[in-house]
């Protein structure tokens, strides 16, 4: 795999009002890579996601995409540039169909893929096809996950952000969803970057993790390195304290 | 309660009895001051009441006898019904509708159509002037209104309570326009379209932030204000006075029907003098213009910006994450239901002959709103329905002068059309909580459409 970078962000610093959430914050996406951010409630891990999608802004520092500077740019036309987020709480279209869900996320092209695309998503998600016409705010959370993920790649992303995609589902449902994504990264040669606080199954699926304490990455490493640390492993893995 | 109707009747009579009585105490209480005691000048202009307990009795004697009957015996009723049904297992959606219910939309239509010549053939000229007018052509002009409402606030998800000051913009940009420059009705349709969409955008623009009751606020605030502007401009307006005189749509230039002109419709076709005739050709601008606002919210509701409404509607962070431009969603949002409104305004002013800023208070907004949840938000079939009951009754009010035998000489009924109105908002939202037709219709579908139940649209919320 070659290390051509996709996302390099450079010494980021958000602010919600006064309170800084963002100290500075140094991550690099390769293309073609898994690259997970793990760390404990309220380190900044989301408000990072968040502010790469511009919402908020950046208030110093540099976040460049594809060898283009995105620091500024609103929300949207981030999202043109194909970076697409399952974001936290999974923001699906509640009272919109599966299908309807999915064809908001193919808006980009002007659904040229669309038909090509759906039924890729329903081969990795089988499911949603069994649940096509439905309404997305009566699936099950796990459901919710998948239309998520999958109305995301509808964009046909160059990057995909995904925020705590194991939130509050079942072990074996998010064993399902891990094996997606990383059948995504290896088929298609998808670029993922993945916050979670599930660190274990995280890490295990990523090339390379990043930790973040306070605002800041502390640590940086390859997947099997990470998991490998005492410290990391005290702090996340093995519920011991910090 | 279902254990109470099971073991029998003695514990449902005996607590109907009790809520009937209580019903009754409280009634009492309520309607003591309101209705119980009546002030009226003298002959000395001196302010005096009297009581009415005749008066009293009988509202006393309604909400006990009601919460009686309601108790007693219709709950235990519906109750059993529903049960039997559940245990049966049929479901209330059933796939098989009757043929009436299948083409409702179809034979709806052809009934519109053909309503004017309906109405002349069984009540004759003069007869029709009422139907055709009150009833046909004033509800016709709410269901648009209501119509134009709905993509703002149905589809978009905007609350606006300001709407009727585009209503307001496109009557004056007719009156103004016309009165001033002699524009024809034909050009000024079009024209008071785009005016009052400008002003949607206008608006548009400082409230994009702004969501939920502070968005209804700032519309509320708009209305008022383009209606005081309306009022203090007396160079252009006339202020409080209004415009009158205004032109009378003509056939396409064809006819005309003005009187004394040389190609007046009803000298052109050597019929009797009447202005039954203007009005039906009214009622068929508006029906055709109420058709069109229908045809552009369906159309635009399955291209991707209609999507993107009601993708908005639903979650604007998401929305932005999708790549869509919420700023100028918004805005087409508002300024194509302004457009809608500045078509109605522009009717209005030339059905009306005459605009004054009385028309375009607050309460017109906030009746509009109210047929745009009673019909249930998104529903163009819904809405119409609503707007009948609403302004039909309304104009039905008007009619029940025999109420004065009940109630005394000096009731006017249609002061109640307020009264009308809360009955209805109670009774809807107690039966049908998103409206009379609470489903949404998916734009997207693999196979087979269907209908989504209406227990997962919008529930009545801004």
């Amino acid at each position: 795999m070659a290390a051509e970078n996709l996302l390099k962000v450079q010494a980021v610093e958000t602010y919600y009002g006064n309170i800084r959430a963002l100290a500075g914050v140094d991550v690099e996406v390769n293309k073609g890579e898994i690259v997970s951010l793990i760390g404990a409630n309220g380190a900044g891990k989301s408000t990072l996601m968040m502010t790469i999608c511009g919402a908020p802004q950046a208030r110093a520092g540099t976040i460049v995409f594809d060898g283009e500077d995105i620091t500024k740019l609103p929300t949207h036309l981030i999202a043109r540039r194909r970076i697409a987020q399952s974001p936290e709480g999974r923001r699906i279209f509640p009272r919109m169909t599966v299908y309807e869900n999915l064809q908001m996320g193919a808006g980009l092209d002007n659904l040229k893929y669309f038909n090509e695309d759906v039924e890729k998503i329903f081969t990795l998600f089988p499911r949603l096809k069994e649940r096509q016409s439905q309404r997305g705010g009566t699936l099950s959370g796990g459901e919710q996950q998948m239309l998520s993920i999958g109305r995301a790649l509808m964009a046909r992303p160059k990057l995909l952000l995904l925020d705590e995609p194991s939130l509050g589902l079942a072990p074996l449902i998010v064993k399902g969803i891990f094996e997606a994504i990383k059948k995504l990264n290896q088929e298609e040669g998808l670029t993922v970057f993945l916050v979670e606080q599930n660190a274990f199954a995280a890490l295990k699926l990523s090339d390379r993790g990043y930790v973040m304490v306070n605002g800041k990455v502390t640590m940086s490493g390859s997947g099997k390195e990470l998991l490998a640390n005492p410290e990391v492993r005290a702090a996340y893995l093995e519920g011991g304290r910090h | 309660m279902t254990a109470s109707t099971e073991t029998g009747h003695p514990n449902v009579l005996a607590k109907a009895v009790r809520e009937g009585l209580f019903a009754g105490v409280i009634s009492f209480f309520m309607f003591l001051l309101f209705v119980g005691i009546e002030t009226y000048q003298d002959i000395n202009n001196a302010l005096v009441w009297r009581t009415r307990w005749g008066l009293l009795a009988i509202f006393v004697a309604v909400a006990a006898v009601g919460r009686f009957l309601t108790v007693g015996f219709i709950k235990p009723h519906l109750d059993q019904r529903k049960l039997a049904k559940a245990k049966s297992g049929v479901l209330e959606i059933s796939e098989s509708k009757s043929f009436f219910h299948r083409h409702f939309l179809k034979i709806a239509l052809i009934f519109l159509v053909l309503y004017p010549f309906l109405s002349l053939m069984i009540v004759g000229k003069q007869g029709s002037l009422k139907y055709v007018d009150n009833f046909g052509i004033q509800i016709l002009i709410y269901v648009m209104l209501a119509w134009g409402l709905n993509i703002v606030v149905g589809l978009a998800g905007l609350l606006d309570l300001g709407y009727v000051a585009f209503y307001a913009v496109g009557a004056y940009s007719y009156a103004l326009l016309s009165s001033y420059f002699g524009f024809s009705f034909w050009l000024l349709l079009p024209m008071s379209g785009i005016l009052a969409a400008l002003w949607g955008v206008i608006l548009g623009f400082p409230v994009l932030r702004l969501r939920g009751d502070y968005l209804a606020i700032v519309t509320l605030a708009f209305g008022e204000i383009i209606r005081l502007v309306l009022i203090n401009w007396t160079d252009v307006t006339k202020g409080t006075f209004g415009i009158s005189g205004i032109a009378k749509a003509s056939f396409f230039g064809i006819w005309s029907f003005d009187t004394g002109t040389a190609n007046n419709f009803v000298r052109a076709w050597g019929l009797s003098a009447s202005s039954v005739y203007y009005k039906v050709f009214l009622f068929y601008i508006i029906l055709a213009l109420c058709m069109l606002t229908a045809y552009v919210t369906i159309q635009l509701r399955r291209m991707p910006i209609g999507r993107a409404w009601e993708a908005l509607r639903e979650d604007e962070i998401a929305c932005r994450s999708l790549g869509i431009n919420t700023v100028t969603t918004k805005l087409t949002a508002f300024a194509t239901g302004a457009m809608f409104g500045g078509f109605a305004g522009a009717f209005f002013a030339t059905r009306q002959g005459f605009v004054s800023p009385e028309s375009f208070v607050f309460l017109e907004s906030a009746v509009i709103l109210a047929i745009v949840v009673l019909g249930g938000m998104g529903s163009l079939t819904g809405i119409a329905i609503a707007a009948m009951v609403m302004v039909g009754g309304t104009e039905v009010l008007r009619e029940m002068s025999f109420l004065k035998v009940v109630f005394g000489p000096d009731f006017t009924p249609e002061l109640y059309r307020m009264l009308l109105f809360g009955l209805a908002m109670i009774i809807v939202m107690l039966f049908k909580p998103r409206g009379f037709v609470g489903s949404r219709e998916p734009t997207a579908f693999l196979k087979e459409r269907r209908a989504v139940s209406g227990s997962f649209t919008k529930e009545g919320h801004g």
